[in-house]
């Protein structure tokens, strides 16, 4: 295979890897922003789901039943956010960058034990079974994570076209004064929406700590979860967006390591800070002055 | 569903020391259309609410169909089959009509099967007298269809009595028409009862079985509609029989164009168009409406020459010179702007009502040079000035301007554009949530300004105001001027048809 062909092969496998935290991080932005609110928090979210993550695998031996603690700490997280959110005169991004902190701070706090252990890992579905070659073997391998923010993204957008509960996220998020109207509650609708969207946020730092690149140390996140705002812009608010949204981000988060795999060493940092430049890019493609989004929820702090 | 009728005895509401309600009493037929007269803050609203639960009144009680009701909370009204068509609408604007309405169920199922609700919904649809596309976004439908969705709602909710605030208020003449026409034709057919708020007497005029006029919280008059000339029906309104007359036009429109805009052009947003405008003029002694729908344009119109929104190409020329809104062109020009929302638009809400009236020359000195160091003295000295002569009511010169009522922030902004050399005044819904009296004080000083000579550019959601005082009238569709027409003796009808987007003379 000539290297063209095996850096393409390894972007492919590192773009479904690299993907997976982004999905889960920007399916909960994107439900909470659905909601008309904003949470910067999902950064601080990751890294203690992906401390939580490892070390409840850690101890207990079960990865499965890391992931769980990690979405149940992201759903306290989000919930406190949720909840100070809700207040009257709070300012749900500066609130989100106090989040994001305590929540790394937390994480870093606790987790100063489990830097060294190894914890048991989050097994992989060999989808490369039939070819002979291994680095397609290697990029194929897919976590079932992944699989479950495919299933996951189909579900929301099912849920915000076709449930009760969907269309009352869109309204609270839309229009507080039809919302009210229609006698919805709003901030306890909004409460829900930022638990369970941070919830999603910690599964996708527990990807982190468990699947790739699979220990658990303070930089982990860099970043992602800030990310997640720009990629559902990108997505246009939309859950089933995100997937590409999140496949791109990620194919530019695996361009690094895919051109090291054929010796390319020169640009290391540069080729790494491949995401962020995306992330840029995308935001000057897609935002201009003197025009509003489609697809903005219409209470969005930002869009008002 | 056939029709209900509701009487209120007595009602009576405080609101702290204010007395919103005094002993009103009101009494609506079963399938009447039923009109309810008055001043902003003459009760109207406050009544209405109280009716549909949203306000419990502290004294009196309302009978429907003779029967005595307890309506506690919106969810009372509900029952009762009372239903209200909000001024402002309450349909979410980024989600489909048919989505809207099954949403405003109260039964809505966990998982909708959409399959069976669009049955549903145009069976519902085909037995109505109006029809509105149910795949189109709330959003992307003008100002009527949303009025008639939100009546449409109301039916689908199998309501028996409408509440109307000011349902004509951001529709056309036309719209206007076919909009109150359906509703009769709805309650005389005894399927509903109307009750109408409103201020314009042409349409209690045209519409109304009965009427009731409040003024300050209390009743005023009312009765058979047909009965009460407008004279008797404005006295009740504001206490004296006449409405202040109509300014006098003194001279005629100078030659020369004061303001010039060609092809001027702004970049579209989210799939609206934006201004496309070809040619505009105003001469001085001029006063040029601009008429239109709302969101057809009118407000990047006035952004873009007030400096708020940067043009994407064309030309604006002020006294044939090139223009652009920066505050040194501004001054340089003596270009003048009352914005719509001027609170929000023109005024800086926390900072206090002297620094608000000076923000237009406080860095001027008497001499027209810059000023480094403010002088309070100076400052002080144009305040009370305008204050005195604008019959301003605040607190005190020194309060936050933000605590102002409406009509008090428009007199200030108004005093504020109009001081000093006025070449310029871009003007736009001047009157807005203004009472009648305060209406024809801010009328008469835009035409006092026009007869002094300014070039008045009037941009208004009112048509009645435009045909009123423009000296030539401009109608605005989709960004572009389409239709021009002599400002004396306009034909409404005419001018409603282009604002609705029919560029041919309607048969």
């Amino acid at each position: 295979m000539d290297a063209i062909g095996t850096v393409l092969v390894a972007m492919l496998g590192g773009a479904l890897r690299v993907s997976t935290p982004f999905l889960f991080v920007s399916l909960g932005e994107c439900l909470t922003e659905r909601a008309g609110r904003i949470n910067l928090g999902n950064e601080g979210v990751m890294v203690l789901g992906a401390m939580v993550a490892y070390a409840t695998s850690y101890e207990t031996g079960s990865p499965w039943l890391g992931v769980l603690a990690a979405a149940g700490a992201g759903l306290l997280l989000g919930g406190l956010h949720g909840a100070i959110c809700g207040l009257a005169k709070v300012n749900d991004v500066a609130m989100g960058i106090a989040i994001m902190l305590a929540g790394t701070g937390i994480a870093f706090f606790f987790g100063k034990p489990y830097v060294q252990p190894s914890a048991t890992l989050l097994p992989a579905i060999p989808f490369g079974f039939w070819s002979s070659s291994p680095q397609l073997k290697n990029a194929l391998a897919v976590s079932p994570l992944f699989l479950l923010g495919l299933a996951t993204a189909f579900a929301m957008a099912w849920m915000f076209r076709a449930t009760r509960l969907g269309l009352r996220v869109r309204i609270v998020g839309e229009s507080e004064d039809a919302a009210r109207a229609l006698g919805l509650p709003v901030n306890r609708t909004r409460f829900f929406a930022t638990a369970t969207g941070s919830a999603l946020a910690g599964i996708g730092g527990a990807f982190l700590s468990l699947v790739y690149p699979a220990s658990w140390n303070e930089g982990l996140s860099s970043g992602q979860g800030l990310m997640a705002v720009a990629l559902v812009v990108f997505a246009r608010w939309n859950p089933v967006h995100c997937i590409t949204a999140a496949l791109l981000f990620g194919a530019a988060g695996a361009l690094g390591p895919s051109l090291q795999t054929v010796g390319i060493t020169w640009g290391y940092y540069l080729f790494y800070a491949a995401p962020y430049v995306v992330t840029l890019a995308i935001l000057i493609a897609t935002v201009r002055p003197g025009r509003t989004l489609r697809g903005m929820p219409g209470e969005l702090s930002i869009g008002r | 569903m056939s029709a209900i009728g509701i009487e209120a005895i007595g009602i009576g509401k405080r609101f702290g020391a204010f007395t919103a309600l005094a002993d009103v009493a009101l009494k609506v037929a079963p399938g009447s259309m039923h009109f309810l007269l008055g001043e902003n803050g003459a009760g109207k609203s406050t009544l209405v609410k109280c009716m549909l639960g949203y306000y419990r009144p502290d004294e009196g009680s309302f009978l429907v169909d003779n029967r005595e009701v307890e309506i506690a909370r919106p969810a009372d009204a509900d029952a009762l089959g009372l239903g209200m068509v909000y001024q402002h609408f309450t349909l979410v604007p980024a989600m489909t009509v048919a989505e809207n309405l099954v949403m405003s169920r109260a039964d809505v199922p966990a998982v909708i099967n959409w399959a069976q609700e669009r049955v549903a919904l145009e069976a519902f649809m085909a037995a109505m007298p109006f029809q509105v596309p149910l795949d189109a976004e709330v959003g992307a439908l003008a100002a009527g269809e949303r009025q008639k969705t939100e009546i449409l709602k109301q039916l689908y909710l199998q309501r028996r009595l409408l509440v109307l605030d000011e349902p004509t208020s951001v529709l056309t003449p036309q719209e206007a028409e076919e909009m109150l026409g359906t509703v009769r034709d709805l309650a005389h057919g005894g399927s509903i009862t109307a009750i109408v708020i409103t201020h314009k007497l042409k349409e209690v005029a045209r519409f109304a079985d009965e009427v009731t006029v409040l003024r300050r919280g209390r009743r005023t008059g009312g009765g058979s509609a047909q009965g009460l000339t407008p004279a008797d029906m404005t006295a009740m309104m504001i206490g004296e029989p006449q409405a202040p007359a109509n300014p006098e036009r003194l001279g005629a429109p100078g030659a020369e164009p004061r303001l010039e805009l060609r092809n001027l052009t702004t970049a579209n947003d989210g799939g609206r168009a934006g201004l496309d405008i070809a040619a505009l003029s105003v001469c001085p002694r001029e006063i040029v409406g601009i008429a239109g729908v709302s969101g057809n344009g009118q407000k990047e119109l006035v952004e873009v020459i007030g400096g708020q929104r940067a043009p994407s190409g064309g030309e604006m020329l002020v006294a044939g010179q090139p223009y652009d809104g920066t505050r040194e062109l501004a001054q340089a020009r003596a270009v003048r702007v009352l914005p719509e929302e001027p609170l929000r638009n023109g005024c800086v809400p926390r900072m206090s009502v002297t620094e608000n009236l000076n923000l237009r020359g406080f860095d001027r000195d008497a001499a027209g040079g810059h000023r480094a160091w403010l002088s309070r003295g100076a400052m002080v000295e144009r305040a009370q000035r305008l204050i005195t002569g604008y019959r301003v009511r605040a607190p005190s010169a020194e309060a936050p301007i933000g605590v102002l009522s409406g009509g008090n922030v428009q007199r200030c902004v108004l005093a504020r554009e109009l001081d000093g050399q006025v070449d310029l005044l871009i003007v736009a819904n001047p009157c807005f949530g203004l009472d009648v009296k305060a209406v024809g004080e801010v009328r008469a000083r835009i035409m006092a300004a026009r007869n002094a000579g300014t070039a008045v550019l009037l941009v208004s959601e009112d048509l009645d105001e435009i045909l009123e005082l423009s000296d030539r009238i401009l109608v605005m569709h989709g960004g572009q001027v389409v239709h021009e027409a002599a400002g004396p003796g306009a034909d409404a009808q005419a001018i409603g048809a282009h604002m609705l987007g029919s560029h041919h003379s309607p048969a």
